[in-house]
């Protein structure tokens, strides 16, 4: 009679402890400060710990890194913010990833690292308040390989008179350059002049999102829209021309026949960079670590260069680079006011102190907008070395990152899948306009 | 003995009933009730009431397109999976050599992840459709029976095993009497084993239906909707809507309950239809 009792009793013990130690386990506080920093770079996620690492042991406040696999960012930060753990330090990605996070996002215009920002209209705003701060500049253009340029212009009977790719400044001249060489592909050892423009879903963010951005950003300026207002809820997509018009270069003389876009992904675009099957490829300075890490890579580091994106605007000779950024640091307003500070020196450390500058410049590879960085500081690999050339080029305007403008990535999906449709000649070009400037105003409606 | 199994019964229900509303009421309450309301994580809600449901279809017509698909494409598979997989359970049953060998083969393909699958199939597909200079995204039919194939491929083996057992519980005695008063073969088969194996065929039909009405990882994999979102399905078209816009977690949300109703609903309707079919022996 005792037994049953007994093991009965036994059980739902052991359930109220197994329970107690769950519920214990979500609702412990941590006695000790902690940094919980949610990284958007898998591809520095380990330099990041070594830098955690290193400024524990500096200062004894441990910087947990939870870093986010490629493309998922805001979804793991809307599970994580959901949790006890919430991140304390994240990042946003523009005025309109803030709209999605503005409950989130503490006011960070009294953080010492503001206060070092170079530019300071680079930050995200929110009337007085500063709630994003940027934390790397990067830039993006064509890439090309300088030793098969040159191989080009030492052909001796090739149809344009160019002798060094400083000659080519605007889109007609490109143009010329491209399609002859593409002409003499099998003199130049390649398969085509552009790499493949990948336009596989989630793979398109080079052309409807970079690209896009060039004329979307004349056209801003061409209207003097102010850009912090409403008035960017519609545009008329007045230089789709401009844009068809390069478009049509990378389509027509690239390594792929356009109809078979549809399958290709950002990593066999710069991989045909890499092993020299194509001479040019448009894309970041981030993409330097993809080119370096192809195996069998044959391009040199010192024959990478940057072009600017020529698309046959007016007074595009003096055009630059696009250089803007979409990174910017955000601190949880939810987190305690000891967590938050403690976020903000470990941002500040990272950007000043001699140990954090060397990882941002040498191992991070970033072009940090911060004056605690000194001329001689600052990443020396190929692509972000052009990105600062172009951008000391003298008389040379840089075009900015507007695309944190677009508004939402169900647009940019869009437009891309129109953008395939039209390479494989399934649509024509007046739909694909009328059907980006229709979207840009649905999606800014749904948005708000 | 009844007496005790009564005074533990607490015990034993308690574990199961706890880890049944920790991961399934809970969330699934919570997952209703966030779809009446704005939010950014679960969290931070704000409640909106019906709000998210008008959006849903009234935003745009992607939701009922992609509606129209999955339905077009469950259609289509539930018969070519089962009617595959059926002949395949026939042939497996009259003691061929090697029969093992082939059901573990036939079996396999259902052992491979969604993702990975979707993934070897785009590169096959494409490999053939390269043959006329074009890709699986090319034109909405392409992946529609791209789609067809993938999962006809990953269920039948399995839909298989359940039919070669329920085929292998009919007595062979009622075969062999049919036989012996003179029933063809094809009348063994639609007047015996056939009614004999309807509740494999409500399994049958039952899982295949779920599985193609809420099918993700392979139509993510394969075609991600492309061309156009033409060859989208509902759960893709629920989580773009949770992602791809700021401030729409809602209204994917709410897009997920309208379609666990319908499955719920769709699955309700053909058990009855089935089970009505079943017979004793």
């Amino acid at each position: 009679m005792r037994k049953p009792k007994f093991r009965a009793a036994a059980l739902l013990a052991t359930t109220a402890a197994l329970l107690t130690l769950l519920l214990s386990a979500c609702g412990r506080k941590d006695e000790q400060v902690l940094v919980r920093y949610l990284n958007f770079k898998p591809e520095i996620a380990d330099k990041y710990q070594e830098l955690a690492d290193a400024y524990e042991q500096e200062t004894g406040v441990k910087v947990v890194v939870d870093t986010a696999a490629n493309n998922t960012y805001e979804q793991t930060l809307m599970a994580k913010m959901a949790t006890a753990e919430a991140p304390t330090l994240f990042q946003i990605n523009g005025p309109r990833g803030y709209t999605n996070w503005q409950d989130y996002c503490a006011d960070l215009s009294n953080t010492e690292l503001y206060k070092h920002l170079t530019d300071k209209s680079l930050a995200v705003t929110d009337g007085n308040k500063v709630v994003g701060i940027p934390y790397v500049v990067e830039g993006y253009g064509i890439i090309y390989n300088k030793a098969i340029t040159d191989k080009y212009f030492a052909l001796t009977d090739r149809a344009t008179t160019y002798k060094s790719m400083d000659e080519i400044n605007s889109f007609a001249k490109l143009k010329a350059l491209v399609e002859d060489m593409q002409k003499r592909a099998a003199d130049l050892g390649i398969k085509g002049v552009f790499a493949s423009t990948s336009l596989k879903t989630g793979e398109d963010w080079r052309w409807q999102t970079h690209l896009a951005n060039i004329p979307i950003t004349h056209e801003f300026t061409a209207k003097k829209v102010d850009l912090t207002s409403d008035a960017t809820n519609e545009i008329e997509f007045r230089y789709h021309n401009e844009f068809k018009n390069i478009f049509d270069l990378y389509i027509n003389n690239s390594v792929t026949d356009k109809k078979l876009l549809g399958t290709k992904t950002v990593s066999d675009s710069m991989a045909e960079f890499a092993l020299e099957q194509c001479a040019m490829v448009q894309n970041g300075n981030w993409a330097w670590s993809q080119i370096a890490g192809v195996s069998g890579n044959k391009v040199k580091a010192e024959n990478v260069k940057y072009l600017p994106i020529y698309t046959g605007v007016e007074g595009e000779e003096n055009h630059g680079l696009a250089v803007g950024t979409e990174n910017f640091y955000a601190i949880n307003a939810n987190a305690s006011e000891e967590e938050q500070k403690a976020a903000a020196d470990f941002i500040y450390w990272m950007y000043s102190s001699d140990k954090g500058k060397k990882y941002v410049t040498e191992e991070f590879g970033f072009i940090a907008p911060f004056d605690t960085f000194k001329d001689d500081e600052r990443p020396t690999d190929p692509l972000a070395q052009e990105i600062i050339r172009w951008m000391e080029k003298d008389g040379v305007k840089t075009i900015p990152w507007n695309f944190t403008l677009f508004p939402s990535a169900q647009f940019k999906e869009s437009f891309g899948s129109s953008l395939l449709k039209y390479a494989q000649g399934n649509k024509d070009w007046s739909s694909v306009t009328a059907d980006m400037v229709a979207d840009w105003k649905k999606e800014s409606a749904a948005a708000s | 003995m009844n007496h005790q199994l009564k005074r533990q019964f607490a015990a034993f229900v308690l574990p199961t009933l706890l880890a049944f509303t920790v991961a399934f009421i809970i969330p699934f309450v919570m997952g209703v009730w966030l779809s009446f309301t704005k939010f950014t994580t679960v969290t931070n809600a704000k409640w909106v009431g019906p709000e998210n449901y008008i959006r849903a279809f009234t935003a745009d017509n992607d939701f009922l397109r992609a509606l129209g698909f999955t339905a077009l494409f469950t259609a289509v598979t539930i018969v070519t999976v089962n009617v595959l997989a059926f002949l395949l359970a026939l042939l497996l049953t009259r003691g061929l050599k090697g029969t093992n060998l082939f059901r573990s083969v036939f079996f396999m393909p259902n052992l491979i992840g969604g993702i990975v699958l979707g993934y070897i199939w785009n590169l096959l597909i494409n490999g053939v459709l390269s043959l006329w200079g074009v890709d699986i995204t090319y034109a909405a039919k392409y992946g529609f029976w791209g789609l067809v194939l993938l999962t006809n491929w990953q269920l039948i083996g399995y839909m298989m095993v359940i039919y070669i057992a329920g085929l292998q519980n009919i007595p062979p005695a009622l075969t062999e009497a049919a036989s012996i008063d003179g029933a063809s073969p094809s009348m063994v088969l639609f007047k015996i084993k056939l009614p004999m194996v309807m509740p494999s065929v409500t399994i049958c039909t039952f899982l295949t239906l779920t599985n193609a009405f809420k099918m993700f990882d392979q139509n993510l994999a394969l075609t991600a909707g492309a061309p156009e979102k033409q060859t989208e399905m509902l759960a893709l078209n629920i989580y773009q809507t949770f992602y791809g816009r700021v401030g729409w977690q809602g209204v994917g949300q709410a897009k997920a309950v309208v379609f666990f109703l319908l499955v719920a609903l769709i699955a309700f309707v053909q058990l009855r239809a089935t089970r009505s079919k079943e017979v004793e022996a």
